[in-house]
């Protein structure tokens, strides 16, 4: 089981709580998936409606862990002022780490997610955060305070699956003892399950299930792949080749020309 | 005072950040603080004057991924 920061989770899933068709749907699916935390934000209060109230309410009542982001967080400052932000609402140390550089890939700004990642470390944070597979950024990661880290399998939203799987292979190869978690891009249960097949920790997905059209079915699907890539990593795979070799005995096969 | 809250522009008398809250009918919600880009953490509301030209931000648990 997936052990964050001294907390044992059940299960390898992380489910993002943004654009389902209802709350109500959300809260089926988050239900379905069977995970154990789900992810949040913070965003600016609207009117009278006090939507921020409501749905508030609603995680509260499915009584899962939240683990909120710095989602949209261009700069260092940003990042760790809706860090901090987020621990007085949430009551929560934990915060998915988000410096993102590039607004078309929403690709992390790596350089400022180090540097985050130490400001909040040292104010007593437990950061997630949200990196590329690149060997030596994890590296600083780590030695910034970070005990997990959650390379994207491909951008944010795009369901491409794991772009790089010798990338993120050699990250899990370069640090077994370090929590790893996929997170973003997944668009199938069988990204999921190949994630898991490497040996990681867990997945961390949103779009793939709230865009499905049947979204429960889906976190559904998600739930079992999770578990089917982690059973079969742990039983520990035959290693490919090129040439066939026969599964059948040979010997003992009768001359029947 | 003229200031900003959340991106809009807003007319309010003086006061502190607590006022503030209090004056658009925040009351008890579960909300976070931001003035001129700096959290202000719950308890220290009372006491952070907010000026005419600040910025302030009333930021919601909402949806993320």
């Amino acid at each position: 089981m997936p052990v964050f920061y001294g907390e044992i989770v059940e299960s390898p899933l992380l489910l993002g709580t943004s654009l389902y068709p209802s709350p109500a749907i959300m809260a089926e699916a988050v239900r379905a998936s069977a995970c154990d935390i789900v992810t949040v934000s913070l965003r600016r209060e609207s009117g009278s409606a006090r939507t921020g109230q409501d749905f508030w309410g609603f995680i509260r009542d499915l009584g899962v862990r939240v683990l909120p982001n710095t989602a949209g967080c261009h700069s260092v400052k940003e990042a760790v002022t809706t860090a901090k932000m987020a621990r007085e609402v949430f009551g929560t140390p934990w915060i998915k780490l988000e410096v993102i550089n590039d607004a078309e890939t929403l690709a992390p700004d790596v350089f400022g997610l180090v540097e985050a990642a130490r400001i909040l470390t040292d104010e007593g944070f437990q950061v997630f955060p949200y990196c590329t597979e690149d060997l030596g950024v994890a590296a600083r990661l780590i030695e910034a305070g970070c005990e997990v880290l959650m390379p994207w399998g491909a951008p944010i939203g795009s369901a491409r699956g794991l772009n790089n799987v010798y990338g993120l292979r050699s990250l899990r190869a370069h640090f077994p003892d370090v929590p790893l978690i996929v997170d973003a891009g997944l668009g199938l249960p069988s990204h999921a399950a190949a994630a898991m097949e490497l040996g990681y920790d867990a997945v961390l997905l949103n779009t793939a299930v709230a865009k499905a059209s049947d979204p429960v079915a889906m976190a559904d699907a998600f739930a079992r792949a999770v578990e089917a890539g982690r059973i079969g990593f742990e039983a520990g795979a035959m290693e490919p080749r090129d040439m066939a070799a026969p599964s059948t005995p040979v010997l003992g096969k009768a001359f029947l020309e | 005072m003229a200031i900003t809250v959340n991106g809009a522009p807003l007319e309010l008398a003086p006061g502190s950040l607590a006022a503030i809250l209090e004056a658009l009918e925040y009351g008890d919600a579960i909300v976070a603080t931001a003035l001129n880009g700096d959290f202000v953490p719950a308890e220290e509301r009372a006491d952070t004057q907010v000026r005419d030209g600040d910025r302030v931000e009333i930021l919601a648990p909402m949806q993320g991924g």
